[in-house]
């Protein structure tokens, strides 16, 4: 059930590449244009923070299929994703998107008649499947996920220690094809930056062979030479840069936006009434239904983005985000 | 508060006995929900040098009164941290042996204390597909000492899980340890009815303490599997007007109680 680990091949690719410091801004629909059908897709944040929102809206506009997804938690955008046909296989640690909305019905219907496939990890376990293929190791040892049946349901194979002969449970390397992450700010040739957690977008982005970042803003050069230490996402490990207000909407962005609760509930409620249908119209009307992120934000309207960023100032410091 | 504020409420006495587990100085690792309401609690009376851990990469929260978070991940989370990382590094500071405590509600605990939030049914073709496990596994595994917040009913409280999605003494006796799981432990349950630990030979779950006002016959019948009883059973102090007032201002009216694991 694990897929084999690649990284030797993916090191072996790294080397082959030409890494030019060139302007790599483009488009949502173009960005997303360097995922196949089939590949392993990993998506930045976590749960409903800093959700690579927009470029998961053009990856479902371009009518991808049969994608492996990973994330550290995952919330309805793999609904999304498993209803429209474009994911069928999720490698995760938890779908939901809060208990106050219930069971994930879209997920159970999927995973429930054998429709997907549900690969679950325990978190430690995946931050360090991201880890390990960010070192270039093939794995890496835990204390995790020992004993438990999620173990034997994904197959993880254990090590002895060489000096202490402790059992160990080893991780396996992951190196998806494709990692999509949202950051506060980038520049022109990827450099980007994050502010408040950064989840596990560092592991994530050197681990995968591709990456795409949207940003809220792209900025000056010198703007991210200014503060050097916020930037976690060097340029030579990006390959796009979308410039994207608002782009992990309705997930949040640290300091800028909350995420919109209410969104969540219009979401849930659809899906209540109509089950995965209610997922699909969803797709249809907010992601099919306007040819790009900056249509689906105008139908959401400029009040409500404007309260969510009013919400997020009360709860960071001064200066937490600039 | 005034002398007519009302009663403590089922989750309220829960929130309260799993608040005065935690001391102060000490670092607990908590899940959101209950667990976090009741360290945010412990944070405001007896610990105030409590280090509250979320699993969103955020040590040292407070918790905003009235705006509680509905997930680990979030500014709500987030509000008063001292420090923000990433998520990886939350869990390898417990594997370090940093937390002194793991707080975790649940959906289905069995006899010794293993949890599952994966499956219900057969594990290729589920008759449920729960969330999954988020961080339980690694909390379970990975602090120093565990312990289950949850409502006391019969169908979270069963025989055997389905599925061992977090593990607590798997099949009992010394079958944890020699999982390789040698690093923490489980100290026990607390509910709207009772407090339950571990017994150390057999590891089955026993009944320890009660709530106010709550019979042994209350507790077995709302346990879907024969609960050990230990010889003295002392009744758990009701919650203070001083803590429930404190409780009541941290949930406040916009507050939240649920969100991801």
């Amino acid at each position: 059930m694990i897929d084999p680990v690649r990284s030797l091949e993916a090191r072996r690719e790294q080397e082959a590449t030409r890494r030019e410091a060139v302007d790599k801004v483009t488009s949502e629909s173009e960005a997303v244009a360097l995922i196949a059908d089939g590949d392993h897709v990993a998506i930045g944040g976590t749960c409903y923070s800093r959700t690579p929102m927009a470029l998961l809206f053009a990856l479902l506009r371009s009518r991808r299929r049969d994608l492996t997804v990973s994330r550290p938690l995952s919330s309805f955008e793999m609904e999304l994703l498993l209803a429209s046909g474009t994911a069928s296989r999720l490698v995760t640690t938890w779908v939901g998107i809060g208990l106050k909305w219930g069971l994930p019905l879209v997920l159970r219907h999927y995973v429930e008649n054998g429709l997907a496939t549900y690969e679950e990890w325990s978190h430690l376990a995946i931050g360090l499947r991201y880890r390990a293929g960010a070192m270039g190791v093939p794995f890496l040892p835990g204390l995790s996920m020992l004993g438990s049946d999620l173990a034997s349901a994904v197959g993880l194979k254990s090590v002895e220690c060489p000096y202490t002969g402790e059992r160990l449970a080893a991780y396996p390397a992951l190196n998806p094809d494709v990692a999509l992450v949202h950051a506060h700010r980038a520049d022109k040739f990827g450099n980007a930056q994050v502010d408040g957690y950064f989840h596990m977008d560092v592991d994530m982005t050197r681990a995968a062979r591709k990456v795409i970042v949207s940003a809220e803003q792209i900025v000056e050069p010198e703007r991210i030479a200014a503060e050097p230490a916020q930037t976690i996402i060097p340029h030579f490990a990006v390959d796009a840069v979308v410039e994207v207000p608002y782009g992990a909407y309705p997930a949040e962005c640290y300091g800028l936006y909350e995420a919109d609760y209410g969104h969540f509930d219009d979401y849930v409620n659809e899906v209540r009434r109509a089950g995965a249908d209610g997922a699909r119209s969803y797709v249809e009307r907010n992601a099919y239904g306007h040819e790009d992120f900056a249509g689906f934000l105008e139908a959401v309207g400029a009040d409500r983005l404007a309260s969510l960023g009013a919400a997020a100032r009360q709860l960071v410091p001064a200066g937490a985000t600039r | 508060m005034s002398a007519a504020a009302p009663p403590a409420s089922a989750e309220e006495i829960m929130a309260v006995s799993a608040s005065r587990l935690l001391s102060d100085h000490s670092v607990v690792f908590a899940g959101v929900g209950m667990p976090l309401v009741a360290a945010g609690l412990a944070l405001r009376r007896q610990a105030p040098h409590l280090t509250i851990v979320i699993e969103g990469g955020i040590i040292g929260a407070h918790l905003y009164p009235g705006a509680l978070p509905v997930s680990t991940n979030e500014m709500r989370a987030a509000f008063g941290a001292q420090m923000l990382t990433d998520v990886t590094d939350i869990f390898l500071l417990a594997e370090r042996g940093f937390f002194d405590y793991g707080f975790l509600g649940v959906a289905q605990v069995d006899m010794f204390g293993n949890i599952n939030t994966s499956i219900i049914g057969d594990r290729y073709k589920p008759t449920v597909r729960l969330p999954g496990t988020g961080g339980a596994n690694d909390i379970i595994s990975l602090c120093n000492e565990t312990y289950i917040v949850t409502a006391h009913e019969p169908r979270r409280f069963v025989e055997r899980v389905d599925f061992v999605t977090s593990p607590g003494y798997l099949s009992g006796g010394r079958s944890r340890e020699e999982a390789g799981l040698v690093r923490g432990r489980l100290g026990g349950v607390v509910t709207d009815l009772a407090f339950m630990d571990f017994d150390d030979d057999t590891r089955r779950m026993r009944l320890r303490a009660l709530q106010p006002g709550v019979s042994v016959d209350d507790v077995t019948e709302r346990t879907g599997f024969e609960l050990l009883v230990a010889d003295e059973l002392p009744v758990l102090e009701p919650p203070s007007p001083e803590e429930l007032e404190s409780y009541r201002e941290l949930v406040g009216s916009g507050g939240e109680g649920g969100g991801a694991s």
